[in-house]
């Protein structure tokens, strides 16, 4: 064979290869083991209350997160490709602190701010505000940890763009809302879109910030995955992978409609190419 | 005046875009801003527009103090470079862009598109979107969306920068009429001086921040201010001492200078010369065919002179000995320029009256 032909034929092998034993092995394992004790044992376990409250938690804590992450996004997207201040660069950098830092240190750090150790402590007490080891705890966590996504994915997209076309509209008087919902929107929704999903998809995974700051009581402060590694501590192995077969597929369902957003994208920038 | 500007600075960091720039712009005058890029030429436009804030000085338009109006109420309409047309928008909505944030009725900003779309030649095209235009079409489109709310003023920045060489012509033509048929006040930004010189009433030249001069196309071709203008306006080459060149022993100073092409008559070895003495030596450098002319390069006493050639006369070649005469040329004083005609003019022409 030449040697032109060898090396793709190798690559797309050691990638296949990977793939297989890194990600499709596992998601049929998970899948295997889920039903290994048959479909009742399985419906029994996602169906446990503890498991739907665990649901019910991670779905608040995402939709939080990605609520809270899409404002802040948009907000120091515009801010950063749109201004110039004093300052800037170091509000770029530290918006990317959490894809740096550790997520248990991320844990820790509320722990610190909100915990029993904390001098705020007293004032939360006599408030009656409990942060940690509940349920706000888990939604800063979550917002933490997810917080660079959409302003990562919106500010290149922006900084592309230039401000033409914002300076145009507001030369015709034009107030920010109207620029933002006719010029700017229009442009940025695919990317905003997307990143909400990869946001979302992280924000429903996290497991170590949470982790610490939950506290693991059953039924109050547990996520999924949180209940899923207590199942499996438990030696309840056909209900940890009941579990874990609900954030499969969360997954295949949040990678689909990531691959649809895509296409739709590309669609729309093939036809306004310039 | 209907746009003043006076005393404006302007810096970036430590580039002066802007140094203590004024002039006025009469209404209904298309103006150019003509200068090399860096000049600060965009940023003067950019100020007027509101879309820079000046560091010092005052701006007027229509007589009122427009320093601290906001871009959207200054009446302005602007041309970007690229058009900056909404790209997720038709060409319908881009010209209604303005008026309907004017919360113009429907009906109104209806009959008022569709009047522009006629005044730029692109009816029926509403429902495109600009990736399905041609340049000449975006910048058409451009120039609807900026006049649609009946500025009283219209910025351009290098309208036709981005549009190739023939659509430009008629480009430069169908803005002049525009402009003027519709009673505007236009300034438009350009660093190609055939745009400027083809297009505007006025010019505006612009060098380091500073304003060189402003005049007439014709004005500054004539009696240029400064050596920039001399060489920036008109085809030119240096001349680093005229002193040497018969008819202009007598300049003062430093004796340097341009000379342009239009002020070198050639005169081939075959033509009889009367009054010898005012001629100079020459052998041509260079020839290049321009449709209309020769464009020659000559060397006289180790200067480089560019000239013209009528394409009726005997053909010359490189290498060719000729004759020249040197009618007029610029002569550089420091910051002024002086027009010196040849001491034997008169006397040349009416010696060679036939010959001309």
């Amino acid at each position: 064979m030449r040697k032109e032909v060898w090396i793709p034929c190798l690559l797309i092998a050691v990638s296949v290869l990977f793939v297989g034993v890194m990600l499709v092995l596992p998601l049929v394992v998970v899948l295997t083991e889920a039903f290994s004790s048959g479909l009742n044992a399985f419906l029994r376990a996602v169906t446990d209350p503890y498991t739907i409250k665990a649901m019910r938690l991670t779905l608040t804590a995402t939709v939080a997160a990605v609520l809270i992450n899409t404002l802040f996004g948009l907000t120091a997207a515009w801010a950063v490709t749109r201004f110039s201040f004093r300052g800037k660069g170091i509000l770029s950098t530290l918006i990317d602190i959490p894809f740096a830092v550790s997520p248990v240190i991320a844990g820790l750090v509320f722990i610190l701010i909100f915990g029993r150790i904390s001098p705020l402590h007293p004032f939360l007490d006599a408030l009656d505000i409990k942060i940690v080891f509940a349920e706000p705890g888990i939604i800063l966590a979550t917002v933490f940890v997810t917080f660079p996504f959409v302003a990562r994915e919106l500010i290149p997209m922006l900084e592309a763009r230039g401000t033409d076309e914002e300076q145009a509209a507001a030369l015709m008087g034009a107030g920010f809302v109207t620029i933002f919902r006719r010029v700017t929107f229009p442009h940025i929704r695919w990317a905003l879109l997307y990143s909400v999903i990869l946001c979302a998809a992280r924000a429903i995974g996290e497991f170590g910030a949470v982790s610490v700051v939950s506290g693991h009581l059953r039924g109050k402060t547990n996520t999924l995955p949180l209940h899923v590694e207590i199942l499996y501590s438990e030696y309840q192995f056909t209900a940890a992978f009941a579990v874990s077969a609900i954030l499969a597929a969360a997954a295949v369902l949040i990678l689909t409609a990531r691959n649809i957003v895509e296409h739709l994208a590309h669609k729309e920038d093939d036809f306004n190419v310039r | 005046m209907y746009v003043e500007l006076q005393n404006i600075n302007k810096a970036f960091g430590d580039v002066h875009a802007a140094r203590n720039v004024g002039f006025g712009i009469v209404r209904g005058v298309l103006a150019a801003l003509l200068g090399p890029s860096g000049s600060g030429k965009t940023t003067i436009l950019r100020m007027i527009a509101g879309l820079e804030r000046p560091d010092s000085g005052d701006i007027f338009i229509d007589g009122a103090r427009v320093n601290d109006v906001d871009p959207g109420r200054r009446g302005i309409g602007f041309v970007f470079q690229n058009y900056a047309l909404f790209r997720y928008m038709t060409v319908f909505d881009n010209i209604a862009f303005g008026l309907i944030v004017q919360k113009e009725p429907a009906e109104t900003v209806r009959s008022r598109v569709f009047e522009l779309l006629a005044l730029i030649g692109m009816e029926g095209m509403e429902k495109r979107y600009p990736a399905q235009l041609s340049g000449g079409q975006k910048q058409r489109v451009a120039f609807a969306r900026a006049l649609a709310p009946n500025p009283k003023l219209l910025l351009l920045d290098e309208p036709f920068a981005a549009i190739d060489a023939k659509v430009r012509k008629e480009l430069r033509v169908w803005l002049r009429d525009m402009i003027h048929r519709l009673d505007v006040t236009g300034i438009f930004v350009t660093h190609d001086q055939e745009d400027a010189v083809e297009t505007a009433d006025e010019i505006i030249v612009t060098n380091n921040g500073r304003i060189e001069q402003k005049g007439s196309p014709q004005m500054l071709y004539k009696a240029p201010a400064t050596p920039f203008v001399t060489s920036f306006i008109g085809n030119s080459a240096p001349l680093e001492n005229y002193k040497r060149l018969k008819g202009f022993e007598n300049g003062s100073g430093a004796a340097t200078g341009v000379v342009r092409p239009e002020f070198v008559k050639i005169y081939p070895a075959v033509d009889g010369i009367t009054y010898e003495n005012s001629v100079e030596d020459a052998v041509v450098e260079d020839t290049a065919f321009r449709g209309t002319h020769w464009e020659v390069t000559l060397k006289i006493k180790n200067m480089t002179l560019p000239a013209r050639y009528s394409l009726e006369k005997a053909p010359i070649a490189a290498g060719d000995r000729v004759k020249a005469f040197v009618y007029r040329l610029y002569a550089f004083d420091g910051d002024n320029v002086t027009l010196l005609e040849n001491r034997n003019l008169d006397t040349h022409n009416g010696a060679n009256r036939y010959s001309i």
